[in-house]
């Protein structure tokens, strides 16, 4: 491998930069297909992770890398984290086509919901922030059974706003469970803007009023947002507690196919919040750093192109559940 | 047998699980070094430790929603809500995420969790310390709902749904804690969920009922037994699941219903009780369905004379008895 002038935090590598890099092509292939789905009138609704892959993917591989056990309660922006931890091609863009096959809710709920427990994912409701004091439940039930597992709870800035979120942190902060509140402020509440969102300029300035450790990274920095989220779970790991993680990005697409941002957003805006896209500051970064050649990015969009191809052809042939159950599991 | 309170048969019930089952905990408000403030959990904190005896934050929807993540996670909590008039800010995460977690994960994930809290009025309670909120959870598929009103029945109930794998509201009438007191078995047992008990057999009627208004119900007919009317009483102790076969089969017997509760009259359970009778057991019906029900004003007053005038007692109970008779 090539020297590089990168300062690596503890735990990552080049390899791991090219392994993110890599899954965060194949992502945005998905997310950039799902919109054109969309627009196809084959999915009904579509949000995405655009802007944000640098600080999910991060985070995942430092909850690989920094906790024994750990589980992810996402929202439903999360799409580089529910892919990176095992959702297919294929099971993604059969969530988003209500296909039967759908493995986090058998296409009962909306694209990206329900849970997929051996892959550590649960994002139940798209009722924002409700999954907050959940996610302190898990980790209290971690605690109460002795074991050693860390949970991230991801959430939005106007998460940030819900009274339970609130409730959840005081609990996990007096409790000191092991949890990593991950805060990913794109600065839109679908059209609300943070400063009518709330009257401080981070949010990681709340933590203290927790009694908790927060701290603000560039979210599109995939070193940055790494080395923050690898410091907040070795402090759970180490029985330190909460930490509240605030990575900065960008949301430059609508909030979801069914929003127009154009009504609400200045087109100047959106352009500067382009010029942030991790998928290019990553490649420019890997690329300058000799780690990856013009060829082997090449080779990667192709080869990620081809698989979402393919998913794309095997879930549109797939059926839609038969009905033959949807009664059940409503009870025992 | 041992004789006891509606209360010290709920202390029993949650102390006899927690020794069973060491996934079994308590959360809430005062749980702890208190006992809780009806005393529910008294000896707890000694007994099995602050780990599983916790006193929370003043924050019911967190109570609420820590212990959803920690039923999802396999411990099966039982959270106490103070006051049953407490209970809305838990909506959002009982009514809105628990009950569907089940379903939303195609059964994958389930949330096996009680919520317990003492609900009703005539105690002076004014219009925060005595509302009845059990109409609002029995409407909601996913959940079970019970509202036992006897030692026996509150023991048997609340082990039950602490075994449940589903989410379990468990209502106890404030009243009944130390006012009522019955015959408890000291061996293990449980009362099934979604099956109603026919506290007083009889052929001129049926009271269907639950909660405090089941005793006044009993005072009702035991009234009418001395005109040699006899009244069949049916406590409910299941909302959800109703267990309509024993309500159906009791109106085909006596052929006149008159649905007793304390809970505002519009859209409560007796509403839901009332239709199932009239679809399914039109023909037996020799009266209309009757109900005796708090009346439609937000809760009960302080002033005694005001409570006396929303509380459904056993003198109104009799008086409509009179009148379903008359029909």
């Amino acid at each position: 491998m090539a020297q590089t002038s990168i300062s690596f935090p503890n735990g990552l590598t080049a390899e791991d930069l090219l392994d993110i890099y890599s899954t965060m092509v194949l992502v945005r292939a998905l997310d950039e297909r799902i919109w054109a789905m969309n627009r196809q009138g084959k999915a009904a609704i579509v949000a995405s992770s655009q802007g944000h892959e640098a600080a999910q993917l991060a985070s995942v591989w430092a909850l690989r890398q920094h906790a024994k056990d750990y589980f992810c309660f996402t929202y439903y922006r999360d799409l580089a984290v529910t892919v990176s931890q095992g959702l297919t091609p294929t099971e993604t863009l059969k969530g988003f086509l209500a296909k039967d096959g759908e493995p986090l809710s058998g296409a009962r709920q909306f694209p990206q919901h329900g849970a997929m427990l051996d892959r550590r994912v649960i994002n139940i409701s798209n009722v924002v922030g409700t999954h907050v004091p959940h996610a302190v439940g898990w980790a209290l039930a971690v605690k109460l059974c002795g074991e050693e597992s860390v949970v991230a709870a991801y959430m939005g800035d106007g998460a940030t706003s819900q009274g339970e979120v609130h409730e959840a942190m005081n609990f996990a902060s007096v409790h000191k469970l092991p949890i990593v509140f991950i805060v990913e402020n794109n600065k839109y509440a679908i059209s609300v803007p943070l400063h009518r969102q709330m009257n401080i300029g981070q949010i990681s300035d709340r933590a203290a009023g927790y009694g908790m450790r927060g701290v603000t990274v560039d979210g599109t920095d995939v070193i940055a947002s790494y080395s923050a989220c690898a410091d907040a779970i070795e402090h759970a790991v180490a029985g330190g507690g909460p930490s509240l993680v605030e990575v900065d990005v960008e949301r430059y697409l609508p909030h979801t196919s069914d929003d127009d941002d154009t009504v609400y957003r200045d087109p100047a805006e959106v352009d500067e919040a382009r010029k942030r896209d991790p998928l290019v500051k990553l490649r420019t970064l890997l690329v300058g750093e000799g780690l990856l050649s013009d060829e082997r990015d090449m080779e990667l969009r192709d080869v990620a192109r081809a698989e979402v191809d393919s998913a794309t052809d095997a879930a549109e042939a797939a059926p839609f559940p038969s009905d033959y159950d949807v009664f059940d599991y409503v009870y025992e | 047998m041992s004789a006891l309170t509606v209360l010290e048969a709920v202390r029993e019930a949650m102390r006899e699980e927690m020794q069973r089952d060491p996934t079994v905990f308590v959360l809430g408000e005062d749980v702890g070094r208190r006992g809780g403030v009806f005393l529910a959990t008294q000896g707890f904190i000694d007994e099995f430790g602050e780990d599983r005896v916790i006193d929370t934050p003043l924050a019911e929807a967190a109570i609420a929603g820590v212990a959803v993540g920690a039923a999802m996670r396999g411990m099966r909590p039982i959270a106490e809500i103070q006051f049953g008039d407490f209970m809305f800010p838990v909506f959002n995460q009982i009514i809105g995420e628990a009950a569907r977690i089940r379903y939303g994960t195609r059964g994958n994930v389930s949330v096996p969790l009680v919520v317990r809290s003492p609900y009703g009025g005539h105690v002076r309670g004014g219009l925060f310390h005595s509302q009845s909120p059990e109409a609002y959870f029995a409407h909601t598929p996913g959940l079970k709902v019970v509202t036992p009103a006897t030692p026996y029945d509150a023991k048997g109930l609340l082990k039950a749904a602490i075994r449940a794998n589903d989410p379990v509201i468990v209502l106890e009438h404030k009243r009944t804690y130390r006012s009522v007191r019955g015959e408890v078995p000291d061996e293990d047992y449980i009362v099934p969920i979604g099956v109603a008990d026919i506290k007083r057999e009889g052929d001129a009627a049926t009271i269907v009922t639950y909660g405090l208004t089941l005793h006044y119900s009993l005072q009702a007919a035991e009234k009418m037994a001395q005109d040699g009317v006899e009244v069949e009483v049916i406590d409910l102790r299941t909302l959800k699941p109703l267990d309509r076969d024993t309500v159906l089969s009791s109106v085909r017997k006596t052929n006149r219903v008159l649905i007793v509760h304390e809970d505002n009259i519009s859209l409560g359970v007796g509403a839901e009780v009332s239709a199932i009778i009239a679809e399914y057991a039109f023909d037996s019906l020799d009266a209309p369905i009757m109900r005796v029900a708090g009346p439609d004003i937000p809760a009960m007053p302080f002033a005694p004379t005001l409570e006396a005038a929303y509380m459904p007692t056993a003198e109104k109970i009799e008086s409509a008895l009179r009148q379903l008779l008359e029909y």
